[in-house]
């Protein structure tokens, strides 16, 4: 297990970070990212052009959210290549929305129960 | 004003890498973050407590979304645009989509570029993504009169729950803003790079703190942020 953590590593070593901790990394990287993130962004797009609806909508528009997301952050904002203390400290405390959205989203189901109950007589 | 800057970044070679790299580092009774500058580690962190703001904006909305008798407006309606016959939806939204992304790729080569000491070409790449910026903050301008002529108010609108103006103009105009001083630190970066303030190091006006090309990198950071939030936003309020 900690043999394949350590050649996982190794894998974006590759591209060796300076000991100032600078990151300048081969253009190639960045341009396809960028190629990607304009074949998603045309993915997102289409979703609503071709009209799909319903779970697969919301799923389509998910997975796009995620990966291009993913993608700025790792390779834009170079978080893969920066030491984990770093990457932790940033990415662990948004956890925390997502709490907050569950607590949200049970509220707010009790809100618009509550509302055509009390204005529509239920 | 003296250099107050913490000593020179430690080299990271020889410190411990993966889980244990990360327990070493915050346990070591010093700086956590030790191959990263004070400037990045603080812009990390501002981009953290930004990323926060956000993810209560958007929060709201989905509660305010989820909690409405009234039926929310149809985004993908009410953002389309005719062109000769056709209906386009969401088209204005799709081209700012792509003029946000286009200047992040712009932003990352100025980085590299700021790297490898090409002060000429990083000053071009600085003033294309100001300027991919400053059309997007345009088009949202646009974007605004045309909902206010169609009557959308922060209090109301003719298409559905009341409390999709006040979202809109909250959400967009935030991010507005972002983009907006992004532009206008990049303008001043621009100037920076190519009076070639970070080849001399010479001390900031503000800051009295030597120039170097990491500053790109973090003013990058910023700007990739604001990209970042705009996939969010265009993920959950004009396609949801």
């Amino acid at each position: 297990m900690v043999e394949s953590n350590n050649s996982h590593n190794d894998q974006f070593s590759a591209t060796k970070i300076p000991a100032d901790g600078h990151q300048a990394h081969p253009l190639k990287v960045y341009f396809v990212v960028w190629g990607w993130l304009f074949v998603l962004s045309a993915c997102s797009y289409a979703i609503d052009f071709m009209g799909v609806q319903g779970y697969l909508r919301w799923t389509l528009i998910l997975f796009f959210m995620f990966v291009k997301a993913g993608l700025i952050v790792a390779i834009f904002m170079h978080i893969i290549w920066e030491r984990l203390s770093l990457t932790y400290a940033v990415l662990l405390p948004p956890i925390a929305v997502l709490v907050f959205v569950a607590i949200m989203a049970i509220e707010s189901n009790y809100t618009v129960l509550t509302r055509f109950i009390f204005f529509d007589g239920g | 004003m003296t250099d107050t800057s913490p000593a020179k970044v430690t080299a990271s070679e020889n410190r411990p890498k993966g889980l244990t790299g990360l327990v070493e580092d915050w346990s070591s009774d010093q700086r956590a973050f030790k191959n990263v500058s004070w400037r990045k580690a603080m812009m990390w962190i501002f981009l953290l407590s930004d990323t926060f703001i956000f993810s209560i904006f958007l929060l709201s909305y989905m509660t305010a979304r989820m909690s409405t008798k009234v039926g929310w407006p149809n985004a993908s309606e009410v953002f389309s645009l005719h062109i000769g016959h056709t209906n386009f939806p969401l088209l204005l939204i799709a081209i700012m989509t792509f003029v946000l992304i286009s200047s992040s790729g712009t932003m990352v080569l100025a980085v590299n570029y700021g790297y490898r000491k090409d002060r000429k070409l990083t000053a071009i790449m600085l003033l294309v993504t100001a300027l991919l910026g400053a059309t997007f903050v345009g088009m949202q301008a646009f974007e605004w009169t045309k909902l206010i002529s169609e009557g959308v108010r922060p209090w109301g609108n003719p298409m559905g729950a009341p409390q999709f103006g006040g979202i809109f103009f909250m959400i967009t105009g935030f991010h507005g803003t972002h983009v907006s001083i992004g532009v206008i630190f990049l303008l001043v970066m621009a100037v920076k790079v190519w009076r070639g303030d970070y080849d001399k190091q010479s001390k900031g006006y503000f800051t009295s703190r030597k120039g170097e090309y990491e500053c790109v990198e973090i003013m990058g950071l910023y700007w990739h942020f604001v990209d970042l939030v705009w996939v969010f936003i265009f993920a959950f309020f004009y396609l949801w």
